[in-house]
């Protein structure tokens, strides 16, 4: 098995630590993972992204041309990406913001208005949670125990009482997570 | 099995340190490197291990201190990126000159100038030709994932103690910022002063006795013919570098036609790139060099032989191309030689690299392999 994914939105939306929390969450099932985020300009306010590989063998490039999966949190990000999903692999996005939805019709879309979710939950921050959530109920690649081993890991001790609402948003986008196009 | 984590390169070289007994760390923040010394303040190894860490006025200033702590046998280190490595290139010519051990770390940024905080490997030249004045070589060694990004450090430590010579890791910005799984090494003591004299001999600055004569450190030499001298010895320990210590790993390269030859992330990259080539059909290898000096000269002699071109693949203009150009003209052999790169900070797609080879080696494509001999 190997997932080859971007995660990309704006900075601040929580794109880089869900990619964190995946990473995490697959060496817990003793996956070889390989985590490389946009750093620099793009970072300071602007669009970020991070790439994220889960495999069972060594993983060669760190850098990828298309993706098996894409999840894209905003419309510049849906322009640059929606393109470099490879046939039959999954594009699941947050329509808030996104004025021009995805239009492959060769690719399995996704949609999760965790932004919504997020603000009906009384916690904006746990956004990146929904989405994720959502990712694992559409490419269950990791189990659930594994992927909540990955979160405590990744957390630093002292938020480690957020532990639940975490899990919680990761149930809701589960639970609210549509599908848009099956191939 | 050691301790396994997810961690950046920048951080985990940082833990490799303080696990490895390094006892004093002198930097000046630079990005894309600055989180080796944002990790080294917060876990405070001072309190632990008794490391020192220093934030310096400048590149400047963390070269000399090293060389200071480096001339009394300490385990010292710095770090940077390569406009940081350029104003420390005369101190590193005098570790070196002095013979010094110690250990550089350059992650790479693109250039010339202040550049591109985006990775580069276009400081192959600077890392393994010199970069300072004078007939000098660095030990180079060239991380392409995190885990060797901590395995580097020591073994950086051990090469640099055993040749009483300066020690580099050359890694690049993608390698520092990312994160992988890494295996931890287990903690080591720092050596004590019987220690250090006892595994690498009574030559540093650690308090005379009237038992034995002073020990002096320099890299001045007035008289030319001693100066010679030096410099000849020198020489020989460049030339026993290339004999015991060339390291790297050769993927798929038994029955391949074309090789690719790359370091760091480029390896990375070229790796995918054979994989590419390979379900298209074409027998294509990788050589990945692992230390830069000494260059795996030896090896791809023996694969000029039996291949028809090489395409060494850089995030440059092209600079290692030419060390491989000069082991195939050694070795006698008409294999082509050719370079693909990106610069200014952007990373080669593995498509694009298999698009170069096919548009490289067109002509032995199309008219079937030309043997060299």
């Amino acid at each position: 098995m190997t997932e080859e994914m971007i995660i990309a939105g704006f900075g601040g939306q929580g794109v880089l630590s869900m990619g964190k929390i995946l990473a995490y969450s697959g060496i817990m099932e003793d996956k070889e993972v390989t985590w490389f985020p946009s750093y620099g300009p793009e970072m300071r306010g602007g669009t970020a992204n991070v790439t994220v590989i889960v495999s069972d063998t060594r993983i060669s490039s760190p850098v990828l041309q298309e993706y098996d999966t894409a999840i894209i949190l905003n419309q510049q990000s849906m322009d640059k990406f929606e393109k470099a999903v490879k046939p039959g692999g999954v594009l699941l996005y947050d329509p808030n913001g996104i004025v021009h939805p995805p239009t492959r019709t060769d690719i399995n879309v996704f949609k999760v208005e965790a932004t919504k979710a997020s603000v009906e939950m009384g916690n904006p921050k746990v956004f990146n949670m929904i989405v994720f959530g959502s990712y694992l109920k559409v490419r269950p690649i990791l189990s659930p125990d594994n992927v909540e081993k990955g979160l405590a890991k990744s957390l630093p001790e002292r938020y480690h009482k957020l532990i639940p609402l975490n899990l919680e948003a990761m149930q809701k986008g589960r639970e609210i997570v549509e599908e848009v196009h099956v191939v | 099995m050691g301790e396994i984590k997810l961690m950046k390169g920048n951080e985990v070289l940082a833990e490799a340190a303080i696990r490895c007994g390094c006892d004093g760390y002198f930097g000046y923040p630079i990005t894309p490197q600055s989180e080796v010394m944002e990790t080294l303040m917060v876990r405070e190894p001072w309190k632990e291990t008794g490391m020192v860490v220093l934030q310096a006025e400048s590149e400047v200033a963390s070269i000399n201190m090293v060389y200071g702590a480096a001339a009394t046998g300490k385990k010292v280190m710095t770090s940077s990126s390569s406009p940081g490595i350029s104003l420390m290139a005369e101190g590193i010519s005098y570790l070196a000159g002095a013979e010094l051990p110690c250990l550089l770390v350059n992650v790479q940024r693109g250039g010339p100038g202040l550049g591109t905080i985006q990775p580069s490997q276009a400081d192959y030249f600077q890392a393994v030709k010199g970069g300072g004045h004078g007939d000098y070589k660095l030990i180079v060694l060239a991380p392409s994932s995190v885990q060797e990004m901590n395995d580097f450090v020591d073994l950086g430590f051990e090469l640099a103690f055993k040749y009483r010579n300066p020690a580099m890791i050359l890694a690049d910005g993608a390698i520092g910022q990312m994160m992988e799984k890494v295996e931890l090494a287990d903690y080591k003591p720092r050596w004590t002063k019987e220690e250090l004299v006892e595994k690498n001999g009574d030559w540093a600055t650690t308090g005379k006795p009237a038992s034995r004569k002073k020990n002096v450190i320099t890299s001045l030499e007035m008289a030319s013919n001693d100066m010679e001298v030096r410099n000849i010895n020198l020489q020989a320990k460049y030339r026993k570098m290339e004999e015991e210590d060339v390291r790297y790993e050769a993927i798929q390269c038994d029955d391949a036609e074309f090789i690719l030859v790359a370091f760091g992330t480029a390896a990375r990259v070229c790796q995918k790139a054979v994989e590419v080539a390979r379900e298209k059909g074409l027998k294509v290898g990788l050589l990945r060099p692992i230390t830069l000096f000494p260059f795996p000269k030896k090896v791809i002699k023996e694969l000029a032989r039996k291949t028809a071109g090489f395409l060494s693949v850089e995030m440059s203009a092209g600079q290692m191309v030419e060390d491989i150009k000069l082991a195939v003209y050694d070795a006698g052999s008409n294999a082509r030689v050719d370079h693909f790169g990106r610069m200014g900070g952007i990373i080669p797609t593995p498509t694009e690299v298999v698009e170069a080879l096919e548009d490289k080696f067109s002509w032995e494509l199309s008219y079937g392999v030309k043997r060299s001999y």
